[in-house]
């Protein structure tokens, strides 16, 4: 058996891990491209979001690399993602790859029906101390990612050079996608903060820079999490001096779903439902009400600006983004909504970023504030 | 009179049309230049500036120059800008310079629509057509040509409508069935064009207006604003009225000089980057490749002149852009470029053995 699933962002460092610490076979799909994009859109439903697309297209790019078995989560509610494992295996029976698909739904579907997938998945020889352990492990190492993509976040705005900066996020990942030890993943994390703290100084400290301006991203958990789907939003704003937060970080989510709020990940998303009550008080499937939560979240928090992004013809978040003018209303706070979807290209997505953050800074202008480059570890990690 | 012989030039190059605009010190315009740009932007770029060349005279001298429109990256590069902006900020810049008291900008270019909203100023809002782009100026000059008659009588005919009729304005091609479908009934003309600036506008206020707060004064601007038809739709759809401002064409130009006018006026002593009037006269040449460096296979497109790189964009990663721009560490990037044409080579060998394994 060789293991495969789609790819979200960070997520396969984690699914990775997981599986090699219980010795099962995994394939990583080739990272979300073009070409992924392309072998999926040919197998999937023209109005199906864009996760499916490329999920099947993951597929069918570790089929090539001998892949039998493809993991998948699943969902309750109005959100589609949640029987995608389904439709995918249907859909790839029919255009002839031989895969088994399991599906792996929340606690609150069947305890009895996941522990039996897991066990099919881990094979007889783990045993369930094991198999728990080495949950526990990715999900270390999940929060370490988080903390790693945040001091990221706080690099990018501050920081000359750009690319020294993607490059030590690029190499941050590899040793943590590598190691497998605790310490490993501590020392990683520790190791980043240094690599900052040197560059830090290697900039004349005294040098002002303009304060960056602060942007919280929210919305559809794929789309925010995946930086291929989202157009790299996250880099490009940090290229042009925006600090950026995000609404899910993974560890997030994960702790939230999968641990039922046992562990809490880097990030907890349990406080949004309350944030959000005034304007959306019920479950609206997906990430509906943690989108509209966040929101308030970061508008109460002081944020200059706050940018929704979702796959073309999400519900979920298309409720939430009917609610969110109500939100700029009671808290002046200027909301952009961007839609991807196959067809999206850089250079639209780019003069609206631009045209963005420029609405944010002239009335700063006036205000001038200014700080030095050395903020970056006070705010991530 | 020495003031009249520096001026700032503001360029907007764009999907249908290439404007430029030349600005005097004293904030009055100078010239304004309204080109089509036919696909060939690099082209259209060199011919206006020899057209401005030959409309300023020879002690005229070029002091700021402001880039935007979709093009804006490539215009910057080929005049040498000292400020490139998107066409959003250029737009609302130009308006509220016009008249500062100005809310609301209704925009319609070639290929997309935006809308502005401003208060005290400054932008608080705008939207841009995103997934869908019926009820642009292409669809109304598609219009006019199947219609046989010329753009610049749309709007004028449509104003002698009696009883314009519904036309389905939520695609551009139902629009056109449904408009052939009205014709075939028999209306006449000016009613049906009437119907479809009726339908334009709603559609404009439906997809990009949705959400938004109008309110007065408002200016309609872009190359669609010429249209008198539509000018009275969006006034009764609105049910106020509509400023159309004198430089309504090039206002993204006119934007985009006063940009420039800030710029390289808010620091006394800075010189413009600007290349030359002479540019006319050089050959420019762009050629694009897929970088093979990553899975983002990002396109990169480079620009030359006169066989010499002037910059290259389009990668994700700074690795090509970031790269000897103008010569200045050129180095580097002939090593780039050397490890892709290597790359490339073992790839296409490849290729040919697994072929010739597949045989």
């Amino acid at each position: 058996m060789k293991v495969t699933f789609p790819h979200m962002g960070n997520a396969w460092i984690v699914i990775q891990t997981l599986f090699e610490s219980l010795n099962v076979e995994v394939v990583v799909p080739p990272f979300n491209s073009k070409r992924t994009l392309n072998l999926g859109t040919k197998l999937s439903p023209e109005s199906a979001c864009l996760p499916l697309k490329l999920n099947l297209g993951n597929y069918l790019e570790a089929a090539s690399q001998g892949a039998d078995t493809i993991v998948i989560t699943g969902g309750i509610g109005p959100c589609r993602f949640g029987y995608y494992g389904e439709v995918e295996r249907q859909i790839l029976r029919d255009a002839g790859y031989n895969y088994e698909v399991v599906t792996l739904e929340p606690p609150d579907g069947s305890l009895l029906g996941l522990g039996k997938r897991i066990r099919f998945l881990a094979g007889s020889k783990n045993s369930w101390t094991k198999i728990l352990k080495a949950m526990r492990f990715a999900y270390l190492k999940s929060v370490a990612l988080d903390r790693v993509e945040d001091l990221i976040h706080a690099a990018r705005p501050r920081l000359p050079e750009p690319i020294l900066t993607e490059k030590l996020y690029e190499q941050a990942r590899e040793r943590l996608a590598q190691t497998m030890s605790e310490k490993g993943i501590q020392d990683t994390v520790r190791w980043v903060q240094e690599s900052i703290r040197e560059r830090q100084e290697a900039v004349n400290n005294s040098e002002r820079i303009n304060k960056p301006l602060r942007i919280g991203i929210v919305g559809e958990i794929y789309t925010i999490l995946d930086p291929f789907s989202s157009v790299g939003i996250e880099e490009e704003l940090g290229r042009l001096g925006v600090e950026v937060d995000r609404s899910i970080y993974l560890s997030g989510w994960v702790g939230s779903h999968i641990f039922r709020g046992i562990a809490p990940g880097y990030r907890s998303i349990r406080s949004y439902p309350r944030h959000a009550k005034p304007f959306l008080p019920h479950f609206v499937g997906g990430h509906g009400v943690e989108t509209v939560g966040a929101a308030v979240k970061y508008a109460r928090e002081g944020y200059d600006g706050i940018i929704q992004v979702f796959p073309l013809s999400c519900m979920p978040e298309i409720v939430a983004a009917s609610v969110l003018p109500k939100v700029q209303e009671a808290y002046n706070i200027p909301i952009m909504t961007l839609i991807v979807d196959e067809h999206t290209g850089h250079a639209g997505i780019q003069t609206r970023l631009e045209a963005y953050v420029d609405l944010l800074e002239r009335p700063r202008h006036l205000r001038e504030s200014i700080e030095t480059r050395e903020g970056v570890l006070s705010v991530g990690g | 009179m020495l003031v009249d012989d520096k001026y700032f030039l503001g360029v907007d190059v764009g999907s249908v049309s290439t404007n430029m605009v030349l600005l005097r010190p004293d904030n009055t315009v100078k010239e304004a230049l309204y080109l089509r740009t036919q696909g060939r932007p690099m082209q259209i770029i060199q011919e206006g500036i020899k057209q401005i060349r030959s409309k300023i005279g020879k002690s005229a001298e070029i002091i700021g120059v402001g880039a935007t429109g979709s093009a804006r990256q490539l215009a910057a590069t080929l005049l040498g800008a000292d400020v490139v902006k998107n066409e959003i900020t250029a737009h609302a810049v130009a308006a509220s310079r016009v008249n500062p008291q100005v809310q609301t900008i209704l925009e319609i270019g070639g290929q997309d629509s935006k809308i502005i909203i401003l208060r005290d100023g400054v932008v608080s809002d705008f939207a841009m057509n995103t997934v869908c782009a019926a009820g642009t100026g292409s669809f109304l000059d598609q219009q006019a040509s199947r219609l046989g008659i010329k753009i610049e009588e749309f709007g004028p005919l449509a104003l002698e409508a009696k009883n314009p009729v519904r036309i389905a304005g939520r695609c551009s091609v139902f629009a056109e069935s449904d408009m052939i479908h009205k014709q075939q009934l028999g209306h006449s003309l000016p009613d049906i064009l009437a119907g479809l600036c009726q339908a334009m506008v709603r559609n404009y206020l439906n997809n990009v207006g949705k959400n938004k707060d109008i309110r007065g004064p408002i200016f309609f601007q872009g190359g669609v604003a010429a249209n008198p038809g539509i000018c009275k739709a969006f006034e009764e759809e609105i049910g106020q009225s509509i400023i159309v401002p004198e430089n309504y064409d090039v206002m993204g130009a006119l934007g985009a000089a006063y940009l420039a006018q800030e710029k390289v006026g808010s620091r006394p002593g800075t010189l413009t980057q600007f290349r030359g009037l002479n540019l006319g006269e050089t050959q420019f040449q762009a050629k694009s490749f897929d970088c093979t460096g990553c899975a983002n296979r990002c396109e990169v497109v480079e620009i030359t002149q006169d066989g010499a790189s002037l910059a290259r964009w389009g990668d994700r990663c700074g690795k090509w852009s970031g790269a000897g721009v103008a010569g200045t560490i050129t180095g580097t990037s002939e090593v780039n470029l050397k490890e892709e044409k290597q790359k490339e080579e073992k790839q296409k060998e490849e290729k040919q053995k697994e072929e010739k394994r597949g045989a």
